[in-house]
């Protein structure tokens, strides 16, 4: 073999692992839960492959689920919008910090690194009824009993927005640091006010890290069913408690199946508009 | 708004990420036997306790086995194609990068669900197996990520001379390049443990009967009530997740000041 032609297989040996893994365990899978889905759970309990339309139907056009979809998609947009509001200013101002910069960004590093469910369960300990908040204002009076905080979907979003925050800060960090400082100097010495030239010069700049940052904050949002497992009520399921409740505690695996193909075509659907408008960069920037 | 404005409102964003968390640190040191306010004073009874309960140890065990046997393949994987993708040219690169960061893309539960139930199908059933592919899949791209951006940094031109010096590509690949990487190597690996040592979403539904990691564990003694073990199982867990990288860079900042002097 020519040194030319073994060059060019090398890559490709070097990829094989990870495009394998990837293809058996994740690509197949998906496309077999497509096939699984027009299968048939017996009243026995078994699976009965075939073609069926019976799950479909039922995923489609069964309101409990199409409410519960809907409510998802809510909570998922209100924690988006709460995360924009919230994480714009302070990656703006990470961004623009002279002094301790790295502190501050190792900062926003740290939450990744601790627990997810941690940091879902610390709320319990704030809001409970025995928690930080209720024992404060039973102390000052304010209070004679303790107060329901708990477990509704205000402390989900609440949970959600703890959870998704430093994403949207770390994206739209990413984006700001790359803006260059002295084009807002230039506007203002063009007799911009310092308001203007945020609003017409460095936020459309940004505008690339916003929406990769909420990308990121409504799928994470949308798919997570821990949350309002932890922190909501009964009556707080979101979609992905459904998937988990069919596939888990019915043992119903081709309605989870039809269930989560929906979940993923939804959000997919998004990314996918996200990829046709903006491409993958940015996201790809934020994340590594 | 003002700079001040705005950074009041950074303390206080930086204040609602850290101060629940901050609170459950607090309450594992409590005395009081029920794991919530008010303190009644500091302790460290809930730590002893946790290492005489064999649920929570069986369950840290399984964890630090998946965690670590989930980083050497994940990583090794990850090299590999990071290395396909920095120092080759490629075609089809951006396809082959999509496919690449596809399990990130995809909802977690869904791939969790697609998993489990393409591998029931092949007679693979809930274990200890399946829990490792289901975590070696969702760490692969971040370690691809972190490690393509560190690779990026390092000279290709050491590699050169070397082989113009009479090295072969896999002598080259063990006594140069290896070495550069592995700070990045280092870094890769790290982050697939505390991916799969946090991970709950795939794991509730892989994990067999009987076995708990540390998050299912918390999770499932969540639902009993709240004890004040599960605090000090809270503070454990973030001093493994938080405090590992932060060694790792602590001790890579330290290698690199030694190397600068060196210099």
């Amino acid at each position: 073999m020519s040194i030319e032609a073994r060059e060019a297989r090398q890559p490709w040996i070097l990829l094989s692992p990870s495009l394998l893994v990837i293809t058996l365990l994740l690509i197949v899978p998906v496309l077999f839960i497509v096939v699984y889905s027009f299968w048939l759970r017996t009243s026995v309990g078994d699976v009965q492959p075939g073609f069926f339309t019976d799950n479909w139907a039922d995923v489609l056009t069964d309101r409990f689920f199409r409410d519960i979809l809907l409510t998802t998609l809510r909570i998922a947009a209100i924690t988006t919008v709460i995360c924009a509001l919230m994480g714009y200013p302070a990656a703006y101002f990470i961004a623009r910090a002279k002094g301790n910069k790295a502190l501050l960004l190792l900062l926003l590093m740290l939450p990744f690194w601790i627990s997810y469910i941690i940091r879902t369960m610390s709320w319990i300990y704030i809001l409970g009824t025995n928690g930080a908040l209720n024992t404060v204002l039973q102390w000052l009076g304010i209070t004679s009993e303790p107060i329901q905080m708990l477990y509704n979907e205000t402390t989900v979003i609440l949970g959600l927005v703890h959870f998704l925050l430093p994403f949207m800060v770390l994206n739209v960090y990413v984006s700001l640091d790359g803006v260059d400082e002295t084009l807002e100097d230039a506007a203002g010495s063009l007799g911009a006010t310092k308001w203007q030239s945020f609003l017409q010069v460095t936020l459309p700049l940004s505008l690339p890290g916003l929406a990769a940052g909420g990308l990121l904050c409504f799928v994470l949002g949308a798919g997570t069913y821990i949350t309002p497992a932890v922190l909501g009520g009964p009556r707080d399921a979101m979609f992905a408690n459904l998937v988990y409740e069919a596939i888990i505690t019915q043992l119903n695996w081709p309605l989870g199946a039809a269930l989560s193909l929906l979940l993923l075509g939804v959000l997919g659907a998004l990314v996918m508009l996200y990829n046709y408008f903006l491409g993958m960069g940015q996201l790809m920037k934020g994340l590594g | 708004m003002g700079w001040q404005m705005i950074r009041v409102w950074t303390v206080l964003v930086y204040l609602f990420m850290f101060l629940p968390i901050g609170v459950v640190v607090l309450l594992s040191f409590n005395a009081n036997q029920f794991g919530s306010f008010p303190m009644t004073g500091l302790s460290l009874r809930w730590f002893g306790e946790l290492f005489d309960n064999d649920a929570i140890l069986r369950a840290l065990r399984t964890s630090l086995w998946l965690g670590t046997l989930t980083a050497l393949i994940s990583t090794t994987l990850g090299v590999l194609a990071s290395l396909a993708l920095v120092r080759y040219n490629i075609p089809f690169r951006n396809t082959i990068s999509t496919i690449l960061i596809a399990p990130i893309l995809v909802p977690e539960v869904v791939l969790a669900v697609a998993l489990l139930l393409f591998l029931q199908f092949l007679g693979i059933h809930k274990s200890f197996t399946l829990l490792l592919f289901g975590h070696v899949i969702f760490t692969l791209p971040f370690v691809i990520l972190v490690v393509q951006a560190r690779l990026v940094s390092i000279r290709r031109d050491v590699e050169e001379a070397a082989m113009s010096l009479g090295a072969s590509p896999i002598q080259t690949f063990f006594t140069i390049t290896l070495p550069l990487l592995m700070p990045a190597v280092a870094a890769g690996g790290l982050f697939a443990f505390t991916i799969s040592f946090d991970d709950i979403t795939g794991t509730l539904f892989w994990k067999p009967g009987g076995v708990e990691t540390v998050p299912t564990q918390i999770f499932a003694m969540l639902r009993n009530s709240i004890s004040p073990e599960i605090n000090a199982l809270g503070t454990l867990m973030i001093l493994i997740t938080a405090g590992l990288p932060l060694l790792g860079l602590a001790i890579s900042r330290k290698l690199a000041m030694r190397r600068d002097r060196a210099d």
